[in-house]
């Protein structure tokens, strides 16, 4: 394509004019770029909450909010991280965007519901932000409702539940969708051994997302039920159990995890292959250890629990049961790793976020072997060990993945590639400052200082500043990061159809696709997804 | 979409799906259920003799003719005879608008005797017998609000077919519709006889 093209895709091409071509578009691309806009915002917004946090803790004591601010920040924090950026981050705006033009589709199955999906999430993210600003104050009881606190306290639990109630509505809408669209839209060829990995993941996404969300849904209103008509469905006095709030929770959050992680196991196997010129390593092991994780992931939920009053019967089965999901996620990381052997690397900034995914995400998921273990648990449970641990897998391990996606697809979608030198400092910084902001938090909870405490005995200052310290530097990276990208977006060089030499369906399409991907005629795939021989990269 | 896309069996597809996840959404009620009555057995008994077995058994014969009303719909459209189907959507709707009439009585003359949820003689009860009730009001509340959706779901379809979008050769939103009552149909067999029948 010649530098002086006026060609821009769906971004023109458009059956209504100016914003309604946006809000009332059914296009996959379109609603895919309106997630991915409400989402940054959304990543923004909870690591600016995140980073007040971070300062909080930076000495023992009041340092810039009171206890009661403290709370809610990191519940506001949880809430918009959880349920408005990692749940929908790859899945809904990446899988929008990339899912139909790599099965060879022209839509997704639903189009109108697919854009409903984005009006329940938008609506649910309004109302979660209206939950902070009304009512009793901003919820105050953590991302996970525990009862009994969550039935007893005066903040505006009721809005925050209903908020996450819309949000995994359209969480199961997408997923209904994405499951429909795989196993109906195929392009001719495209046999179920010629997905992409990408593609498969985000199968064992949707169907997690189908099976286990509407179990949050009714244990969420059970929750508002019990705080306006006093029902006591959770109320030991009254007949309830308050275990079984946890139980209830947790059968949906513990899959959610895997929703969380597996599409950024999906981007992962993309960018390798192609950054090491080598087809994927293990295609039938690596699509099938994703069904794996998101089977195994379902059985595992009362490992969140070990110190809640369970038998230890039950405790032994679930410890048992965890350690069976590193299993499929170990086969993934030495996919990938074979992969990477004898490849042809080349380091472009998709592939050094892909990398250090496999890093963190590795330290990660060992962390969360010493969880699973009961008699490690019963220490670690409740420190900052498990709040390092988490982010280490969702933060090091999807976030990374969610960045590595941004710089493999974005130049894809705008038709611009950003430039490769900032983005690779801002990478390292990014990288540098995670891995001490975490490993200080794992490090300092191993020394037993207890999740979301806003005070701390002078022992455990050092290594909060440490994380507090790390914290700055990765803002600073990812302020870099989101500057680039935004610049390359906006200015930098017109892309070909296929900068990076990759082999799926998506770079055989014009950069930005057009309205409804192909042309004519519908693609006919004769070749599996990576399958170099012949693909070339184009010159940016 | 520009272009002219359709697949009714995605469409069936999608559907089973949603009702997959319809299913999910009353199995967290039916968990409670089961660890409550198998903490407080006798009380759920002596609860479950409270509740009138004549205002249930009436609901059970409408829904169950109501189901069969929309399923002969979906035959009569298939045959083209757009009349008939029509009259029986209209009587699923009506059977369904009974259904909630007779709910508004049994709960009525319920929450007239002091029961309720958080209501203070259902506190004085017992916690087992407060619990029944708590779950009783929730699962079957959920549940009405399920035939709500389904018969204005159904409206929907009828005036779409009087209007023509629905015919014979294109009646899969006549179709998922009728699915999504028979599942409301299928909750209510497995409610009717927990609450009331078997204790």
């Amino acid at each position: 394509m010649s530098e002086s093209t006026t060609y821009t895709g769906f971004w023109q091409e458009s059956p209504r004019p100016g914003i309604l071509g946006w809000l009332l578009s059914t296009d996959h691309k379109r609603i895919g770029i309106m997630y991915l806009a409400c989402i940054v915002t959304m990543f923004i917004v909870g690591a600016c909450l995140g980073l007040a946090l971070r300062l909080e803790l930076i000495a023992p004591g009041r340092t810039i909010m009171d206890a009661q601010t403290y709370n809610a920040t990191f519940t506001v924090h949880g809430i918009i991280m959880i349920f408005l950026f990692i749940i929908p981050s790859v899945p809904a705006a990446f899988g929008n965007l990339v899912l139909p033009i790599q099965i060879g589709a022209r839509d997704v199955s639903f189009p109108k519901i697919n854009l409903l999906s984005w009006y329940c999430y938008v609506s649910g993210a309004i109302l979660a932000v209206f939950a902070i600003f009304s009512g009793g104050g901003a919820p105050d009881t953590g991302w996970t409702f525990y009862v009994p606190f969550s039935t007893q306290t005066t903040t505006n639990v009721n809005l925050a539940g209903l908020a996450a109630f819309m949000l995994g509505f359209s969480s199961i809408l997408t997923g209904i969708n994405f499951v429909t669209t795989i196993h109906r839209l195929r392009a001719e060829g495209m046999t179920w051994g010629r997905l992409p990995l990408f593609v498969w993941t985000l199968y064992a996404t949707a169907w997690i997302q189908v099976l286990a969300t509407p179990m949050i849904g009714i244990t969420l209103v059970l929750v508002i039920l019990e705080r306006t008509f006093g029902a006591g469905l959770f109320d030991a006095a009254r007949g309830g159990d308050p275990i079984l709030f946890q139980h209830l929770f947790w059968i949906y959050s513990h899959p959610a995890v895997y929703i969380m992680i597996l599409p950024g196991m999906g981007v992962i196997s993309e960018v390798i292959p192609t950054f090491a010129r080598k087809p994927l390593f293990g295609y039938w092991a690596m699509a099938l250890s994703s069904l794996a994780i998101a089977f195994a992931g379902s059985l595992v939920w009362a490992h969140h629990m070990y110190t809640s009053g369970m038998s230890d019967f039950a405790i032994l089965v679930f410890s048992f049961l965890t350690f069976i999901v590193a299993i499929p996620s170990a086969i993934k990381i030495f996919n990938w790793v074979s992969t990477l052997y004898k490849g042809s690397i080349q380091l472009a900034p998709p592939m050094l976020y892909a990398l250090s995914f496999i890093f963190n995400f590795a330290i990660g998921g060992l962390g969360g072997l010493a969880l699973g273990a009961a008699a490690a648990d019963i220490h670690l449970h409740d420190t900052t060990f498990v709040v390092g641990h988490f982010h280490y897998t969702m933060f090091g391990g999807l976030g990374f993945a969610f960045f590595a996606a941004l710089h493999y697809w974005l130049p894809k979608f705008t038709g611009r590639m950003y430039q490769h030198k900032p983005a690779v400092i801002a990478w390292a910084i990014v990288f540098v400052g995670f891995n001490i902001t975490y490993m200080a938090m794992q490090a300092v909870g191993i020394q037993g200082m207890p999740r979301r405490y806003y005070d701390y005995v002078p022992e455990f200052t050092t290594l909060n500043q440490v994380a507090t310290f790390g914290s700055w530097i990765l803002a600073a990276g990812l302020l870099m990061m989101f500057v680039n990208l935004w610049l390359g977006c906006r200015a930098g060089d017109p892309v070909g159809k296929n900068p990076w030499g990759a082999a799926t369906l998506e770079w055989e399409v014009p950069s930005p696709p057009p309205l409804e991907n192909f042309g004519e005629e519908d693609p006919v795939v004769t070749r599996g997804p990576y399958e170099f021989k012949g693909v070339v990269a184009d010159e940016y | 979409m520009s272009i002219e896309h359709r697949d009714d069996t995605g469409a069936r597809f999608g559907m089973w799906l949603f009702l997959y996840t319809e299913v999910i959404l009353f199995s967290g009620l039916f968990i409670l259920y089961a660890v409550a009555l198998s903490k407080f057995p006798a009380q759920y008994s002596e609860a479950s003799h409270k509740l009138n077995i004549y205002f249930g058994s009436i609901n059970t014969v409408v829904l169950l003719t109501s189901s069969l009303t929309i399923a002969l719909a979906l035959s009569a459209i298939q045959m083209n005879r757009i009349r008939q189907c029509l009259n029986l959507c209209w009587v699923t709707v009506a059977l369904a608008i009974v259904f909630l009439i007779n709910k508004y009585f049994e709960w009525s003359a319920e929450i007239s005797h002091g029961i309720y949820p958080g209501s203070p003689e259902l506190a004085e009860m017992g916690a087992g017998v407060a619990s029944f009730f708590n779950l009783y009001y929730f699962t079957a509340g959920l549940h009405g609000l399920h035939v709500l959706i389904g018969a204005t779901l159904i409206s929907i379809v009828a005036i779409m077919t009087a209007k023509g979008k629905v015919t014979s050769d294109r009646f899969t939103l006549l179709e998922n519709s009728a699915l999504y009552w028979h599942l409301v149909d299928l909750v209510w067999i497995f409610l009717f006889p927990l609450y009331y029948l078997i204790l």
